[in-house]
């Protein structure tokens, strides 16, 4: 008899779901733990944290750069109406540099570095494992989470912070082509209403944002290609995983460093 | 045939295995096994798919843990040594892998040097590039040092898988599957290096495999793994001397008889 079909059957299934859900979260509390204790601990792998620093951040350059110029232009376009029907269309400039160094640049980002970076991760890791170059390492007495995990993982916690300065600065370019085209506004006189806007408290959250962004989208791709399995369906499920994962443990940090920045505000 | 190899110590066991068992779930896969490996021997373990052949050598590398028995690998039991001491012994075993497992983000060059840098830190460049001209040529693929694993042949990333393991000098090699999926006449080039590695380095080894042509060309002694244990033990021919349908089924159909 299928043990699902009566109450203690059911019982029976949901317990082992439970199960494998607290074991699947002792495992990444495991992962995260071996993660701090090995990062500190020599031999440093320096040069592969070098190679997955030039991955991450130099061949993501093309795309952010890209999608944060249309980002400012499209942001500074869509806000003009609402600011023009209030007579406002001088603040616009306040109000880009706002949206995009709190919100926008890390978040963008971060997503787009998930997508990017994470699956790469997610692949490359799983298609390690299935093909037994992971085991390799392990034999050829190279400690394989110390190459393979730590290195990706500090690369991304590095990276992704330089990104997303790099993406506000080429985010407020595209609002200035706009605000110039419409409103006939200086570059420095862009500027020097930008930073008028911004505190330091927005750089700093801003800044630790993305941190914690890279951290999440280097530890997610890591954990779920370096633990993939079942052939080369393995290696598409964790790359799709680790993209998945990693947006919507971004988007919850979001909502969480956003809570903790209006209660140091005072909101 | 192979000529036994007059080499082998019967009076130095470089591993010794007794009591192993391992089970995946429900699956019992080894139910006690006892093996020794002398010194300078070619062990062959014949067998079936998944009847726990790879298994067994990767308890022997540390891969995988045991469920019951003692795994000793040159005077050491290999499941109580701390991760320290199993990466030092490490070094003296080398694991050759059925599919290569070559760093496929790496040329050949880089997937020799790689265990160089990191366990020969005290060998200079050109003592490295010396080393890998050594192992590529043992190998017979010194034209391939600058090619990526997905430019060659199957059987040539095996030689590679081999020669990247014989670079830090094991003395035990572990093969698993030395021959899958390649054609018999790079079979035999397998075989033959096999051979010229046990001769060359004076390494004792364990040969996986379910290819017979393999095991007879390479085996000093050959081990056959039924139902979760050793049911047959002796040089290629004793071993099939039987009439346990079992062993005369895997025969005729590796024979064609």
């Amino acid at each position: 008899m299928d043990p699902s079909n009566n109450k203690s059957g059911r019982k029976y299934v949901l317990s082992r779901r439970m199960d494998r859900i607290f074991i699947e979260l002792a495992s990444i509390y495991a992962f995260i733990a071996r993660f701090f204790k090995e990062v500190f601990v020599p031999p440093y792998e320096f040069r592969e944290i070098i190679r997955q620093c030039y991955e991450v951040g130099v061949r993501s350059l093309p795309l952010i750069s890209l999608t944060g110029f249309i980002i400012g232009i499209v942001f500074t376009n869509q806000s003009r109406p609402s600011l023009a029907d209030l007579g406002a269309t001088a603040l616009l400039p306040a109000l880009i540099s706002v949206a995009i160094v709190r919100a926008m640049a890390p978040l963008v980002t971060a997503l787009i570095a998930s997508g990017r970076v994470g699956s790469g991760i997610g692949a490359e890791l799983g298609s390690m494992r299935v093909t037994e170059q992971i085991d390799a390492m392990e034999v050829s007495a190279t400690n394989p989470f110390k190459f393979l995990v730590v290195s990706r993982v500090l690369a991304t916690t590095l990276m992704i912070p330089a990104l997303t300065m790099y993406t506000t600065f080429v985010a407020l370019m595209g609002g200035f082509v706009n605000v110039s085209q419409n409103e006939l506004t200086s570059l420095t006189t862009f500027f020097t209403q930008v930073f008028d806007a911004i505190t330091f408290l927005d750089i700093i959250s801003s800044s630790v944002k993305s941190v914690i962004f890279g951290f999440t989208i280097g530890m997610v791709g890591c954990y779920k290609g370096y633990n993939s399995s079942k052939g080369t369906e393995g290696v598409g499920k964790a790359a799709n995983s680790a993209v998945v994962t990693a947006m919507f443990l971004i988007f919850i940090e979001e909502l969480l460093i956003l809570q903790i920045v209006n209660a140091i505000r005072g909101i | 045939m192979k000529v036994l190899n007059p080499k082998i110590d019967r009076s130095n066991k470089v591993i010794s295995i007794q009591g192993l068992k391992k089970a995946f779930d429900d699956f019992e896969v080894l139910k006690g096994v006892d093996l020794d490996l002398y010194q300078g021997e070619n062990l062959v373990v014949l067998g079936r798919s998944g009847t726990g052949k790879s298994v067994l050598i990767k308890i022997i590398a540390g891969l995988l843990r045991p469920d019951e028995g003692v795994i000793n690998v040159l005077g050491q039991e290999v499941d109580k040594l701390t991760p320290k001491e199993l990466d030092r012994l490490r070094l003296k075993i080398g694991f050759s892998f059925q599919n290569s497992a070559l760093y496929d983000s790496m040329t050949v060059y880089e997937n020799l040097e790689f265990p160089l840098v990191r366990h020969m830190k005290e060998l200079s460049k050109a003592d490295r590039d010396r080393s890998i001209e050594e192992v590529l040529e043992a190998v017979g693929l010194s034209q391939s040092i600058n090619q990526m694993p997905s430019e060659l042949s199957g059987g040539q990333r095996k030689r590679i898988g081999i020669a990247r393991t014989l670079i830090l000098r094991p003395e035990i090699m572990l093969y698993d599957e030395p021959t899958a999926g390649l054609d018999p006449i790079t079979c035999l080039d397998i075989n033959n290096l096999i051979n010229e590695v046990q001769r060359r380095f004076n390494t004792s080894s364990i040969i996986i495999t379910h290819d017979l042509t393999c095991a007879r060309a390479v085996g000093d002694r050959v081990v056959m793994l039924l139902d979760g244990q050793f049911q047959r033990e002796g040089t290629f021919d004793e071993v099939f001397s039987t009439q346990d349908e079992r062993v005369k089924a895997f025969y005729n159909y590796n024979f064609i008889d």
